[in-house]
């Protein structure tokens, strides 16, 4: 294929990812609010593309949201991670495989550290064995989940049941893309496409069917910042970032958001209801906002997973408009029904933002 | 040189932060934070090339330091690959280590992060928790993440959870042992004593400042730290 331009450029920034034998390590953030995105990664990789995925019960959170809230030391991030890295060598594996963009970022922070500064990695080797016997390796492959997801793009595409196209018009879905600041801006050579051409999600999008567009706040954080958002005084921050985007992107009418950090995709989906209910304003979807979906979210549907098995239900911003669109096969009235089919009642509605019940 | 330059300088994001400067004001034009707050990461990259302990103590007991979200645009567009997020989390850890952050209304909050997400990382295993995200503190999780907290046991097993469940999983509780390890370390590497340090300064500030201080997210201390915003003095208008 010969590159050119934009392509040129982002075909420049790409990495090795591991073929097989994944070390899974989940995000606390994704855990808690989109939990069946993890899931539905977990199905695709193992269902879908019949990959060897192992997952631990012992890791515990990186502590990244504690480093850069400075509620936790370098040093205990950096034995905390250690820590991590010694249960996957327990486990036999050696692709780390984390869910988290925050994690990431953060082990790709380390690991440059380290690199940089032999004995903060020495330091990290002496807590570890003091605090807990342990020893650890540095992993041989690290890639974030949509790393992976987008290595095997193409494989996942020729077993579609659905693409990213407009059933009505037969015209490619228009896609805006989010990568989250510390996927790439730190080390853009870390990121697929780097942090100014990013092309980890952009190019699930185009193999799925769909067209990305590139709006010009397309890099601006959506206002996560850390303490900006958990302190509740400093909120004015992170949705004045989103606000900024979601106006940036309005004019060119894009069917849905694709994120690759579960924050980003909480603020992206959380500050379109907030903007709604403050402002009275929504941005597209005839008062329905733009849908909000995860890497996961956008693989599972391609592959014909039940949105709500997937956990789309858990949205503010309504799904069904885009699922309409694409012609994915759904029921309506199992939406708010449990795993068994039990009844658990309906959300309340909003005042200004419509939902689909 | 001053001793607080020293020590800044003794840290390796420091180190990494700060190469050499030429003022082009690329970081603040990225900046998220300089579009709500009255915020120049150019301004401080220059404070701080000062190396001036006087300027550095004011920065340490100012408001500045804790406007950046550590989103690390700058580190992208620097052309020197200056890092401006990378010394302000050198600036706020000095800050933390010398007791200067209770001077500010932004930094006193270091209080309230170290209760909602610290503690969370040692009661939990994760930075943050299902069981606490409610709409009292969080009411931009709108009607239907309600709904998913009042339908939690059904909602999270129909997506796949293992909601406080033995085993791998999204949400599992997370074993005994593990939790210890997580402690042991935070002991052994100084995370226990940043959190007591946290603590006790902002105890001693509580009492200057007449506000009642207690454990917990209810004492009048904690609650003016968490709401309070003096907005005309952070922004530029």
């Amino acid at each position: 294929m010969k590159f050119e331009g934009k392509r040129k450029i982002w075909s420049d920034y790409q990495k090795e990812i591991a073929d097989d034998k994944f070390y899974y390590v989940r995000s606390c953030i994704r855990q808690n609010i989109w939990p069946g995105s993890e899931n539905t990664y977990l199905r695709v990789m193992r269902d879908v593309l019949g990959k060897d995925v192992y997952e631990s019960e012992h890791h515990t959170t990186c502590t990244g949201i504690g480093y850069h809230t400075e509620v936790v030391p370098l040093d205990t991030l950096q034995t905390v991670v250690a820590r991590n890295f010694s249960l996957m060598k327990d486990s036999g594996y050696e692709n780390y495989n984390p869910s988290c963009v925050t994690s990431f970022g953060i082990y790709t922070e380390i690991f440059d550290t380290w690199h940089h500064f032999p004995e903060e990695k020495e330091k990290a080797r002496k807590f570890l064995k003091e605090a807990t016997g342990r020893e650890f390796e540095i992993p041989k492959n690290l890639a974030h989940t949509s790393d992976v997801i987008y290595k095997f793009r193409n494989e996942i595409a020729a077993k579609a049941k659905y693409k990213f196209i407009n059933k009505h018009t037969g015209k490619p879905l228009k896609v805006v893309d989010h990568i989250g600041c510390h996927y790439a801006k730190m080390f853009p050579a870390k990121g697929i496409g780097g942090a100014e051409y990013p092309y980890v999600l952009a190019g699930l999008v185009e193999a799925w069917g769909g067209e990305v567009i590139d709006y010009p706040e397309r890099r601006h954080c959506c206002g996560f910042g850390f303490r900006q958002y958990l302190v509740k005084a400093n909120r004015g921050y992170s949705i004045a970032a989103s606000k900024k985007k979601f106006e940036s992107m309005e004019p060119f009418k894009p069917d849905f958001i694709i994120t690759n950090c579960p924050g980003c995709n909480y603020f992206l989906d959380r500050w379109q209801y907030a903007l709604a209910e403050m402002d009275g304003k929504t941005y597209g979807g005839e008062g329905y906002g733009i849908p909000v979906l995860t890497y996961e979210e956008a693989a599972g549907l391609v592959c014909g997973i039940d949105p709500w098995e997937m956990g789309m239900q858990m949205h503010q911003v309504s799904v069904e408009p885009l699922l309409d669109k694409i012609g994915v096969e759904y029921d309506k009235s199992k939406k708010f029904k449990g795993k068994n089919g039990e009844d658990l009642g309906k959300p309340e509605l909003p005042n200004n933002l419509k939902f689909c019940e | 040189m001053g001793k607080l330059f020293d020590k800044l300088n003794s840290d390796v994001r420091f180190i990494e932060g700060i190469k050499a400067c030429i003022n082009c004001g690329t970081c603040t034009a990225i900046c998220p934070a300089a579009e709500v707050y009255d915020y120049h990461p150019r301004n401080l990259i220059d404070q701080i090339q000062t190396r001036d302990d006087e300027v550095i103590t004011e920065l340490l007991k100012g408001d500045t330091i804790w406007y950046c979200g550590e989103c690390m645009s700058c580190k992208t567009r620097c052309p020197r690959q200056n890092a401006p997020g990378l010394v302000i989390q050198a600036l706020r850890k000095l800050s933390i280590e010398t007791g200067l952050f209770v001077e500010s209304e932004k930094g006193r909050q270091q209080l309230a992060l170290k209760r909602i997400i610290g503690e969370t990382i040692l009661a939990t295993g994760y930075c943050v928790h299902f069981d606490h995200m409610n709409l009292d503190v969080f009411p931009e999780q709108g009607p239907v993440w309600q709904w998913v907290q009042d339908n939690r046991n059904e909602v999270l097993a129909k997506v796949g959870a293992n909601y406080k469940g033995a085993g791998p999983g999204a949400l599992r509780s997370m074993p005994k042992e593990d939790l210890d390890e997580l402690h042991k370390i935070f002991e052994v590497t100084g995370g226990n004593e940043w959190f007591d340090k946290i603590e006790k300064d902002s105890s001693q500030k509580a009492g200057e400042m007449g506000l009642g201080y207690e454990d917990g997210n209810n004492s009048p201390y904690f609650k003016e730290i968490f709401s309070l915003n003096n907005q005309e003095k952070h922004t530029r208008s």
